[in-house]
């Protein structure tokens, strides 16, 4: 099944390369990765979507948090969390046709952002199962170009995660780990 | 506040790590920290190949508990240092390495010995490190040094451009506090609990404590004897985990795996329960898991979460420092004496007992599994072996009885050959008041043997055990047990070793003779400075047992005996 982790890693030269590099040496597969500022200064997010079974998510985590820069992962397929992808979908129509696709968009509640005379662009908003299901019904009428996010995601209600870069004294820090000196 | 440039605040922040000792090879873009070297209480081995440098960090840490320290230069220097680096990573050992790089300008320009050395290191460190700046210098080796040592050890490189070598800044020491991420420390939904723990031990009919180097690491080496005694459950050490119990503990079995002792892995695949410590159910210890310890439930601790339920699924998974684990377990332990388990693995043990070579008669031949015994008779289990990889490394597991941690010192996880000669100048180094012997192949032997320099050089007090078979023995043996002994590129010449020895100014000394073999290694302990034996082994000999690799682990190939043998569930 898929994994959707929230990873929160500090904003620095190298990150994505590091984590990406985690998945590719231990077969891992990533679907989609998105990553973007969050509201902390210095801290980004990464949204991760992994093929994998219960097994192989808990060692993913694992290794994640063996990532220096890697600050906080959440897996949020094992709790209520809403994920979306946003789609931007050019179609090559006009006249009789363009009525129809201006009708889908409105079923589908997404947006025409550009029109020329022989192509609408439009921008869908939803979870994945929304986004295919409204590609399915526009490819009769000519997709020209496709371009997607990869999904975003984050846990519903108050249980916002909290940020763990906790600042420790050095002498403490030497005495976290188990290595007898 | 202190005004100091880049490289003068790289020596500074090293002192204050409590560094004595580094081992490197200069070059253009380290210069300028070269040049600031000389103004700090430090000593510079110079190695003369910068793999060496980071195998003698690699030693010295592995013999004395403390991070290794090695140097180099960009490029080439950098690239070097690769094999050194991933050999840690597999074995767990905290290094740091440091390189030069090209000035921050020239990154990215393909100029003069330029490596994207952090790109190329990125899968085999726990962490590395650009620095750019100056100010940059102090904090990163501050962190870089807690980031090696703690949790699960491991390497750490610092790549130091050019011009934050040669800027000027202002240190604040006090002001430098690391910002780890301590949450992988957190207890998670799902882990394991000591209580759980303790029930399946108590429940245990036949139960098989599996210790690796995590003991070590650790430090709970007492614990692991305590849970041992109190609960009477015997123990069977992985390659790594040699040392962490003594050897000559009655409830120590010896080494598991492919090179194991059969009653050892017998041992395992009958138990009803496995407790896993500071291990990590590498392929080289289990066999085809698919028939691995079926019999078994399985409880595992290791400080890295990321090695529990990896290999092998576990009932009870304890993400943990292996000392506070087990020292939670002792006061529930329930005493049982299950002699009936401790005498069925004594049944297996006298099955094995009529194969040992040391029980067979020696025919005027010198077998390396002799030479080892009569090592360990002769150093009174004393010394500190550094191996290579192959045959005698294998045989050295088996025939030297090592009854201190930190006393083998090999290359277990990534197999370097090479390895042996400058690690244990590294663990020399370490504890020079300990002998050290080397043993290694004459394969291994030929790949790193420019470090005699070395050690010449350093003028330390070192012995080394070529076990010379004229072969890549292991290698051999698999194209003879696999490939119908068709000896692709296997056999090998070298020099003459002695004559080598002397063109080094060490004394050298050849034994074909089992007769002789004490005679040359008295000789060479009493000798002050680099001694080396060169032992002409017999050729075509073998290591037993064998689980042929991805075999059923108790389906070993075992050493062919001249006495009749009642076959054992083990065949």
């Amino acid at each position: 099944m898929t994994h959707t982790f929230a990873v929160y890693v500090d904003n620095q030269p190298g990150v994505l390369n590091r984590v990406a590099s985690l998945f590719r040496r231990r077969a891992f597969n990533i679907e989609s990765l998105t990553v973007g500022h969050t509201h902390e200064p210095g801290m980004s997010r990464m949204t991760i979507v992994v093929d994998t079974d219960e097994y192989g998510a808990r060692r993913l985590e694992a290794n994640l948090y063996k990532l220096v820069p890697v600050r906080r992962v959440e897996n949020l397929s094992v709790r209520p969390s809403i994920a979306r992808d946003l789609a931007l979908i050019k179609v090559n129509v006009s006249g009789e046709n363009r009525v129809q696709v201006m009708q889908l968009v409105d079923v589908y509640r997404a947006k025409i952002v550009d029109i020329s005379p022989e192509s609408l662009v439009i921008e869908a908003t939803g979870n994945e199962g929304k986004i295919e299901s409204f590609l399915e019904v526009l490819k009769p009428y000519g997709i020209s170009e496709l371009v997607r996010t990869g999904i975003v995601a984050m846990a519903r209600g108050t249980g916002a995660p909290t940020r763990a870069a906790t600042r420790v004294a050095a002498d403490v820090q030497d005495n976290l780990g188990s290595y007898s000196v | 506040m202190e005004t100091m440039t880049g490289a003068q605040a790289l020596w500074a922040a090293l002192v204050r790590e409590g560094v004595t000792e580094v081992f490197g090879y200069p070059g253009g873009a380290i210069l300028p920290a070269y040049d600031a070297m000389l103004g700090f209480p430090i000593h510079h081995v110079l190695v003369r190949h910068e793999q060496g440098a980071t195998h003698m960090a690699d030693g010295y840490a592995r013999a004395s508990g403390r991070v290794g320290v090695a140097i180099a230069t960009s490029g080439p220097g950098a690239t070097n240092m690769v094999t050194g680096i991933a050999t840690a990573m597999l074995d767990s050992v905290p290094i740091v390495c440091i390189t030069g790089q090209v000035g921050s300008k020239l990154i990215g320009s393909d100029a003069f010995q330029e490596t994207d050395i952090t790109g190329i290191t990125l899968p085999i460190t726990k962490h590395n490190y650009l620095v750019t700046r100056a100010e940059d210098v102090a904090p990163t080796i501050r962190e870089a040094f807690l980031v090696a040592k703690s949790g699960r050890p491991g390497p750490v490189l610092v790549d130091i451009t050019k011009d934050a070598q040669t800027t000027t800044c202002d240190v604040d020491w006090d002001a430098i506090v690391p910002q780890l991420n301590e949450t992988m420390d957190d207890e998670l939904p799902g882990d394991g609990t000591a209580a759980e723990a303790v029930k399946l031990i108590n429940a245990a009919e036949r139960p098989l404590i599996l210790a690796g180097h995590g003991v070590t690491l650790s430090g709970a080496e007492r614990e692991i004897i305590t849970l041992a005694e109190k609960a009477q459950v015997p123990i069977a050490m992985t390659l790594l985990g040699i040392g962490g119990v003594p050897a000559h503990h009655p409830l120590n079995l010896g080494m598991m795996g492919m090179h194991g002792e059969a009653w050892v892995n017998t041992a395992i695949q009958e138990a009803d329960l496995l407790i896993a410590l500071g291990m990590r159910f590498d392929d080289r210890v289990t066999g085809n898991l698919r028939t691995y310890a079926l019999n078994a439930k399985k409880i595992h601790v290791d400080i890295d979460r990321a090695e529990l339920n990896k290999n092998v699924r576990v009932d009870v998974a304890i993400a943990k420092d292996l000392r506070t684990a087990v020292g939670e377990w002792l006061p529930k332990l329930v005493p049982t004496p299950r002699q009936a388990w401790l005498a069925r693995i004594n049944e297996l043990k006298g099955d094995s007992a009529v194969r040992d070579i040391q029980n067979l008669p020696d025919n005027g031949h010198l077998y390396a599994a002799h030479v080892i015994n009569d090592l360990w008779r002769l150093t009174e289990g004393n010394a500190v072996v550094v191996t290579d990889v192959g045959q005698h490394q294998m045989w050295e597991a088996q025939y030297y009885k090592h009854d201190s941690p930190r006393s083998l010192i090999t290359s277990g996880g990534l197999g370097t050959m090479g390895f042996a000669l400058p690690a244990a100048i590294g663990a020399k180094m370490a504890c020079p008041d300990k002998e050290v012997w080397v043993v290694v192949g004459d394969g291994g032997f030929q790949m790193t043997m420019c470090e005699l320099a070395t050690a010449v050089q350093e003028g330390l007090d070192l012995n080394i055990c070529i076990v010379n078979n004229g072969y890549l023995g292991m290698v051999r043996q698999w194209q003879e047990f696999f490939y119908e002994k068709r000896y692709a590129a296997t056999p090998i010449t070298g020099p003459d070793f002695v004559k080598l020895a002397e063109a080094f100014g060490i004394w050298g000394k050849t034994v074909d003779q089992r007769a002789d073999v004490e005679n040359a290694v008295q000789n060479a302990r009493r000798h002050r400075g680099v001694s080396l034996i060169d032992f002409r082994v017999e050729q075509e000999d073998s290591v037993y047992p064998m689980v042929p690799a991805g075999a059923d682990l108790h389906k070993m190939i075992r050493r062919p005996s001249p006495h009749p043998i009642v076959e054992t569930a083990a065949d």
